[in-house]
Formats: C-alpha cells, sequence, structure tokens
C-alpha cells in the first residue's frame, strides 16, 4: 500500500520546488489520490453488508484510526512540498484545521442552521415567523415538559450535590473512605440504559401474585397494596429523579471531596478552639472555601439535568406526565417529523445554557491562559 | 474528660460509619438486584423477588388435604381420615401418606378457611383455589437456605442472534429470535474505540496548534471552542442528520464517528490544550533550534509528554460513547445497532421479559465498568480537570 513517509521532505526548499520536475508535480497529486482512494475503497468495503460481523469491526477500527492519522500526515507532507513562505503559513492549518472544520460543521454552523430551521414551517417550506416558538411556549405538552425539567433541575441537581456532600464529609472522617467512594462512584460507569434497566426492576408492578418488584415487595411487607408507580403523575418524576441522583451523587462527590481536602486544617482547628460546632464550622469555613468547586459541580449537573434524555426514553417514553424537552425533541423530530418544531426546541435548550455559556467565555477572557 | 472525648469521638465515628454503610447498601442493592435476576431460570424470576435465593424465613407448603364430594361445605367442616385424603411433605420435602396425622380433628366454616387458620403448632391451613377445588393447602414458615438454581442461560439467549425458547410468567414456552446483543457488543467496540481515539487524535493536533503555533484567527477560533463546550448536541441534530441522508452517511460507522468527534471535540481540545500549554517552553525551543518540524516535534515530543492527559480523555470519551443513546439511536438505528439501542429496545418490546433485560444490561456494563474500576484513577483526573470550567 502507501508508505506517506517521504524521504526526508524537510529538505526540499524553494529551490528545490522551482527545479522540480513534472514529475514532482505528478506525485504531489499522485500521493492524495491514492490516499483517498485507498480510503475510499475502505468505505465501501465496510458498507458490504456479507462479511463477518467481526472482520468488519476489526476492518473499521483498523481504517478508521488509521485513516485520520493517515490524511494527517499526507497533509503535513503536501504542505511540506509548497514554497517554505506558504509552507510555514499554512502549516498551523494543517494542524488546527480539521478540528476546527469539524467543530464549525457539528456545532457551531447547526446553530444558525437550526436557528433558520426554527423560523421555517415543519417541512422547511414556509417562512413561518415565530409559529414554532409560540407553540414551544405557550403548548401544553411543552409547558409540562418545563415543568417536569425544572423539577429535574432543582431536585435532581439539590439531591445529587445535597448527597455528594455529605458523603464526601462523612468519609473524610472514616477509615474506609476508598472504599465507600468507589461504591458511590461506580454507577458513573453505568449508562443511563442500563440504570433504567436497574431500576424499572425495582419499580417493577405485577398486580397479581408475589410482586418482583423491590419497591412493591417492601410496600407490601409494611402492609400496603402494590402500586404502578410510574404511571402515578406527578410522583413518578420523582422516582425518575432519584435515578440520576443514583447516577450523579459519585460526580458531585469526587469533586467536591477534593475540594474539601483542599479546606487549611488549621482554619478548622481555630473554629474547633473558637468553640464553633462541627456544623457550624462545616457552613462558615468548609462551604465558603470550596464555594467555587460547588458552583462548577452545580453547573455541570444543571446541564445535565437540562439535556436529560435517556433515562425519560427508557423509563417511560415521555408518558404518563414525565415529558422533558430533550424527549419531545426527539418526538417531535422522529416520531412526528416536525423538522420546525424540533429546531425551536433545540433553540430553547441553547437559550437554557447560555447563561452558562457567556460566564465560560467570561472567565476565559478574564484568564486568557496561554494566549 | 479525656475519656468522655475518647468515648465521644469513638461513637461519631460509628455514627459516621452507620451513615455511609446505609448509604453504600442503597447504592449496591439495586446492581445486586439485577445481578441475581440474571443468573436465575426464568419461570423463578416471574414467580418470586430475586431476595429470595438468600436464607429467609418463608411458608412452605408441607401437605395438601382433598375434601371428599360428600362433605357438605356449608357450615362448620370438620376434616377427618374418613372424609379427606391428606397428602403431606416431610421437612426434607419427600412426599408422604398421612394417616392419621395430627392434621385430622380440625374444623372451621369455609371462610375461616379461606382466610386461612393458624394451628396451634404455627402451621395455618388456606383453602387453595375456589369453593368447588375442595382443596385445603397446609404450610408452615420454615427457613430456606440459599438457592443454588441459578443458571447461564439468559446469558447465552440474549447473547445469540438465532432462535431461542424459554419459559415464561404463566410457565408457556415461547420460542422467539434471540436479540443478538454479542452482534451489539461488537457494533459498541466499532464504535467506541475510533469514537475514542480519532477526536483525541485531532484534538491532540489542535492543542498543539493553539498552544504553540502562531497563525491570524487563533484568539477568535479558541474563544469559539470554549463557547462550544456546553452547547447541547440536539442544536446539531436536525442538521446534521439533513446533511447526512444526502451524503449516505446514516447507518455508518464514519458517520457515526465524525458526530461523536464533533461533540466531544471542544472539551477534548480544551483540555488538552490547557495540558499541552503547560509543557515547559525551554524543551521545545531546543527541538526548533535543533531543527525538527512541528510534525516531528509533535510527534516526538507533544504525544508521548501528554500521555496521561490523553488517557484521562480517552477514558471519559470512551466510557461516554459506550454508554451513549441517543447519537447512537439517531445516527445509527437499526443498522449496526449498538449495545445500548439493543437493552432499550429489549426493554421496549415486551418490558416483562426480565430474564433477558437484566442479563441485557449486564452485559452491556461489563466492558464499562471493568475499564473504570481498572482506571479510576486516570479518569477521576480527567474529571477534575473537566470540571474546572464547565
Amino acid at each position: 500500500m502507501l508508505n506517506p513517509e517521504n524521504p526526508e521532505p524537510k529538505k526540499i526548499g524553494i529551490l528545490h520546488w522551482f527545479s522540480s520536475t513534472f514529475g514532482q508535480i505528478l506525485i504531489s497529486l499522485f500521493v492524495p489520490a491514492v490516499t483517498f482512494l485507498v480510503l475510499w475503497q475502505g468505505y465501501l468495503f465496510l458498507s458490504r453488508a456479507d462479511v463477518p460481523q467481526i472482520i468488519l469491526v476489526i476492518v473499521a477500527i483498523i481504517w478508521g484510526v488509521g485513516g485520520v492519522a493517515l490524511l494527517y500526515l499526507v497533509a503535513n507532507w503536501l504542505v511540506l512540498k509548497l514554497p517554505k513562505a506558504w509552507s510555514k503559513r499554512l502549516q498551523p492549518f494543517v494542524f488546527v484545521g480539521p478540528a476546527i472544520a469539524i467543530m464549525g460543521w457539528f456545532l457551531a454552523l447547526p446553530v444558525f442552521r437550526s436557528l433558520i430551521s426554527s423560523f421555517r414551517n415543519n417541512y422547511g417550506t414556509q417562512w413561518v415567523r415565530l409559529d414554532n416558538y409560540i407553540f414551544a411556549f405557550t403548548n401544553p405538552r411543552m409547558l409540562e415538559t418545563f415543568r417536569n425539567n425544572l423539577l429535574w433541575l432543582v431536585f435532581g441537581t439539590g439531591f445529587s450535590v445535597a448527597l455528594g456532600l455529605l458523603i464526601a464529609v462523612l468519609a473524610d472522617r472514616s477509615k474506609f473512605e476508598v472504599v465507600y467512594k468507589s461504591i458511590i462512584f461506580t454507577p458513573m460507569a453505568i449508562s443511563f440504559v442500563g440504570a433504567g434497566v436497574i431500576w424499572k426492576f425495582i419499580y417493577d408492578f405485577k398486580g397479581a401474585g408475589s410482586e418482583i418488584g423491590l419497591l412493591n415487595a417492601i410496600v407490601v411487607a409494611l402492609g400496603g397494596n402494590p402500586q404502578p408507580w410510574l404511571t402515578i403523575a406527578p410522583w413518578n418524576n420523582f422516582l425518575l429523579i432519584i435515578i440520576m441522583v443514583w447516577l450523579q451523587t459519585g460526580y458531585a462527590m469526587v469533586i467536591l471531596s477534593s475540594a474539601i481536602k483542599g479546606v487549611p486544617a488549621e482554619l478548622l482547628e481555630a473554629a474547633r478552639i473558637d468553640g464553633a460546632s462541627e456544623v457550624r464550622g462545616f457552613f462558615s469555613i468548609t462551604v465558603p472555601y470550596i464555594k467555587g468547586t460547588l458552583l462548577t459541580v452545580i453547573t455541570t449537573i444543571v446541564i445535565f439535568s437540562l439535556k436529560l434524555f435517556d433515562i425519560v426514553r427508557v423509563m417511560t417514553g415521555g408518558n404518563n406526565q414525565t415529558n422533558v424537552i430533550a424527549n419531545e425533541f426527539y418526538l417531535q423530530k422522529f416520531t412526528y417529523g416536525h423538522d420546525g418544531r424540533a429546531s425551536a426546541i433545540a433553540i430553547v435548550l441553547l437559550l437554557a445554557v447560555s447563561p452558562v455559556i457567556i460566564y465560560n467565555l467570561r472567565i476565559f477572557n478574564k484568564e486568557r491562559k496561554g494566549f | 474528660m479525656a475519656k468522655s472525648a475518647k468515648i465521644q469521638k469513638r461513637s461519631q465515628n460509628f455514627v459516621v460509619n452507620l451513615v455511609l454503610i446505609v448509604i453504600c447498601v442503597i447504592w449496591v442493592v439495586p446492581i445486586l438486584g439485577i445481578l441475581i435476576t440474571s443468573f436465575r431460570p426464568s419461570e423463578q424470576i416471574f414467580r418470586t423477588g430475586w431476595w429470595t435465593v438468600f436464607p429467609h424465613r418463608t411458608d412452605v407448603e408441607v401437605a395438601r388435604i382433598k375434601i371428599d364430594p360428600a362433605v357438605d361445605l356449608d357450615g362448620e367442616i370438620l376434616i377427618e381420615p374418613t372424609n379427606s385424603t391428606i397428602e403431606g411433605r416431610t421437612p426434607s420435602g419427600e412426599v408422604i401418606e398421612y394417616d392419621g396425622n395430627p392434621l385430622t380433628g380440625i374444623s372451621a366454616t369455609y371462610e375461616d378457611f379461606r382466610d386461612g387458620v393458624t394451628l396451634d403448632d404455627g402451621r395455618t391451613i388456606q383453602w387453595s383455589g375456589n369453593r368447588r377445588s375442595r382443596e385445603l393447602r397446609v404450610y408452615d414458615r420454615r427457613w430456606v437456605g440459599f438457592d443454588t438454581n441459578l443458571t447461564l442461560k439468559n446469558y447465552k439467549d440474549v447473547i445469540t442472534g438465532k432462535t431461542i425458547t424459554y419459559r415464561d410468567a404463566e410457565g408457556r414456552t415461547i420460542t422467539r429470535t434471540g436479540n443478538n446483543l454479542g452482534g451489539a457488543f461488537l457494533n459498541s467496540l466499532a464504535v467506541s474505540i475510533p469514537g475514542t481515539i480519532i477526536p483525541i487524535l485531532i484534538a491532540a493536533f489542535a492543542a498543539f496548534g493553539f498552544a504553540w503555533l502562531d497563525f491570524p484567527g487563533r484568539n477568535f477560533f479558541f474563544t469559539i471552542i470554549v463557547a462550544l463546550l456546553v452547547v447541547p448536541l440536539q442544536i446539531a441534530l436536525v442538521p446534521i442528520l439533513q446533511d447526512y441522508v444526502k451524503m449516505d452517511l446514516n447507518g455508518t460507522f464514519l458517520g457515526i464517528w465524525l458526530a461523536h468527534s464533533g461533540f466531544g471535540l471542544p472539551l477534548a481540545t480544551y483540555l488538552l490544550f490547557n495540558y499541552i500549554s503547560t509543557i515547559p517552553r525551554e524543551l521545545l525551543e531546543s527541538a526548533f533550534i535543533d531543527g525538527a518540524s512541528n510534525f516531528t516535534i509533535f510527534v516526538r515530543l507533544i504525544l508521548p509528554l501528554s500521555v496521561p492527559a490523553l488517557a484521562s480523555f480517552a477514558i471519559f470519551q470512551f466510557l461516554w460513547l459506550w454508554n451513549d443513546y441517543l447519537v447512537a439511536l439517531i445516527f445509527l438505528g437499526e443498522r449496526n445497532k449498538t449495545v445500548t439501542i439493543a437493552v432499550a429496545q429489549l426493554v421496549g418490546e415486551k418490558g416483562q421479559d426480565w430474564h433477558l433485560m437484566t442479563s441485557a444490561a449486564f452485559v452491556s456494563m461489563i466492558l464499562p465498568l471493568a475499564v473504570f474500576l481498572a482506571l479510576q484513577r486516570y479518569f477521576v483526573r480527567g474529571m477534575m480537570a473537566g470540571s474546572v470550567k464547565g
């Protein structure tokens, strides 16, 4: 196949360039062409369905990773073949170009494209002014999702952070800190879909015979009647929020735990000597000291709760008044095919996180690390 | 004084550990539930809760009493060997005939039997089924040991794509096509491995460019990257899907690698930039003086020096991709479905095939859990770096 390691491409200077023969130009064209051909053949091979899956997967991995590395090598090689002035000017773009292009295609441009399509009708054929936004802010379904997202935001974030902080503080005083922390942290590795199965099993309701869902079994053991928990609005929202708390507390705990360890022991000791209780010391010394970290953790989990999708999708599909913004987006786009409305909802989500974007930019402008 | 302080400290320690143990138990029990369930035979899963595999006291049926048709069911019913057949079980479980056993001589109305009659020795007698069944069952509260009736069949069934048979809640035999989780597992690998390496490679190049090379627009582009850090990916789904349909990229691995690269790049570039820009300037300058090209410096110097940062982000991204549902659902769908999609489908299909759902969930969790537990330290480091800002 192709050998991208051209013998010492760096030594080709301006003179060499001008004195280069027709063959040199031909090679410069030939190498990218061969590269492209090889990658294209790989792509075609992967599109074929008649190959054993395991081979397909291995080829896909090699092709994908190798392909990207190859593209960088060839691009760099090509740029170095240019006159020195040009090569110096263009080389930075070999490094940052692909990243900028991909981010531009997948995130930056879509902001504007979604904005445009949010002002057009559901099939993209006509301008409808603010119709989609009127839908997004007045339709009862949408209002329900706003209410639910607010519940997620307040209670999901609140419980995760509070519990994470509690565990971080308590574990700091225990000999078995590492054990406790890794147990609480483990759900971070589990997918929301997997967590959905785990908790759906806990909330399971049979209605006849002995209940196999843990929650109903406990209720029955305490003398109550089994309930179809996930259909009882609005409390089912809280049952779903518990899943998020289960998944996210570990994150809050780990970050806050390291911040708490940074609180100078002398400060706490001084407070103790002055007669302050443990609780008082915590609220008047530890909390102000870790304020910055606390804010970061809260922000991260708030954003997470705004974008939440998988848990609701798997557990209830948004039925029984558990719908959230991201699920309504999914329904509008993929169940009803309403591009306009879906785009408007995506823009609403963007607006919801925009304070964080502005905050990030402010901090960045203040620090300007390395710039 | 000192002694009381010591006692206070000890009791404080006790409370702290107790609270933590309670929380940890709450955290572990849900996982334990599906782990145990995934190894139980399907019929048993529907009949009893997973906690019954542990030793517990329960009502065990020890005997059955059949009342002769001649006996009048209105009023008091007296149980005697003359009017009923009594079949019993010894404590070891063997079926034996009772004759003149201590169960005789009990009398109660049908209604009482229906609600259950407790005998002096703690056994209960209860009418089974409807009035016409004329059958009574005798229960004794006994300790039951560990249930050792565990099986790997659920895992075999869920991994294969071939036809499988199992018994459902009512004991009927069900035959259907397996969910081919094995294939989905391979697909997840095909998504996650390049989906992790590609953006990291691209981000490392970009981070080096931003940190060490000068070019017009450097400041502008990096500001954009910072702004993109928390942009919700929903914003991209409608336009990108339009592009993918036009380019015939929908359902291909290339399409999903690109999508994941796009969504992961801002954070990856930002984190790696923070790391790479702290590499001592002298180190690179001496290399420049030696006449090394940017590319050589990047490959020979920057990449090896950034291994810790690369590893941290790699674990982060790998777990994210493996556990991702939304992006896979939209850009891969039914063609090349990943484990998360396969598990979600299983949940959606019937919602009662717990033997398959639990084992499928576990198959989907094995790899991320292993990676996570083995490389937790790197993961935490990456998470810390990522959370310094939004």
